[in-house]
């Protein structure tokens, strides 16, 4: 089970708001290599591994994309805080108003909803920690585009640079339990059996 | 061996019992955060938690984080003993 810390896990405090940036920074929450959809693809797939070590991987980072989600939404709350009618309707943030008012609700930048297809939960420990590495590369990648948009506002650009700092970390730690993985497989042919479905290993 | 395994279900049950009366008491203080009793009866239990969880992280392992420093064994039990889903726990 869960517990909260109410704390942030990287400090978040933007004093201007920016609806602009907050239309593009929010696909780190709802988009397609969003926090969200790092987190539920983790926690979901951690059953498929019969191995320990790559279970407490996909947990322990499932739980801190939570974190990750809470601090782009903390983000996004702040930069849409206190707007007035006139940087509503300037930044285009209308469009996004007319149904949410300035609430948090998951979409991409271009405004597609959040949408679990933008994950896999193969049931393939292999196939899995596959798509995480691609996923964790392709947010470093989101993150590095905000960086580029973002450079003139200390306050975003320091919590946004921490976030992209830790997709690089998780990379790295997904190699590792995929390295782990492929140490308990057949080393002539890693697709012979499916480790966490088949029951013979012939 | 059969010892160890009841003092560990036992020392779990009482975690779980113990901590569902957390849950129960922090959802009723949030909307009555004045309530002094309610307040004492919580603290009450938050402390029996805490020593609970941490007489399991030393003789079994950690259940989380937070206790991992009261494991004097030389392994990184997190990650060696059973997830909760493996059934059993």
């Amino acid at each position: 089970m869960w517990c909260y810390e109410k704390r942030l896990q990287f400090p978040v405090n933007i004093k201007e708001p920016n609806a602009k940036l907050a239309q593009v920074i929010m696909s780190q929450f709802g988009g397609p290599d969003g926090e969200l959809a790092a987190s539920q693809r983790y926690l979901s797939q951690r059953y498929a591994t019969p191995y320990r070590e790559v279970a407490g991987t996909l947990t322990d980072i499932g739980t801190e994309e939570l974190a990750h989600m809470e601090m782009v939404s903390a983000i996004i709350y702040q930069l849409t805080k206190d707007l007035s009618m006139d940087e509503i309707v300037d930044s285009g943030f209308d469009k996004y108003y007319v149904d949410h008012t300035a609430g948090l609700w998951p979409q991409a930048a271009g405004g597609i909803p959040f949408n679990a297809c933008v994950f896999q939960s193969k049931g393939d420990v292999v196939t899995d920690l596959f798509e995480d590495m691609a996923a964790e590369q392709k947010a470093r990648s989101t993150y590095d585009n905000i960086l580029r948009l973002v450079r003139d506002y200390p306050d975003v650009y320091e919590p946004i640079k921490f976030l992209r700092a830790r997709e690089v970390v998780h990379f790295q730690r997904f190699g590792e339990a995929l390295r782990i993985t492929q140490d308990k497989l057949d080393s002539k042919n890693f697709y012979a059996f499916n480790p966490g479905f088949d029951k013979c290993k012939n | 061996m059969n010892k160890m395994n009841d003092e560990k279900s036992r020392l779990f049950h009482d975690i779980g019992v113990i901590d569902f009366v957390i849950v129960e008491m922090q959802l009723y203080l949030n909307t009555h955060p004045t309530d002094k009793e309610a307040m004492d009866y919580l603290s009450h239990y938050v402390r029996m938690k805490n020593q609970a969880m941490r007489e399991y992280a030393m003789k079994f392992g950690p259940l989380r984080i937070s206790d991992a420093d009261g494991c004097l064994q030389n392994e990184w039990k997190w990650v060696t003993q059973p997830w909760p889903w493996e059934g059993g726990c």
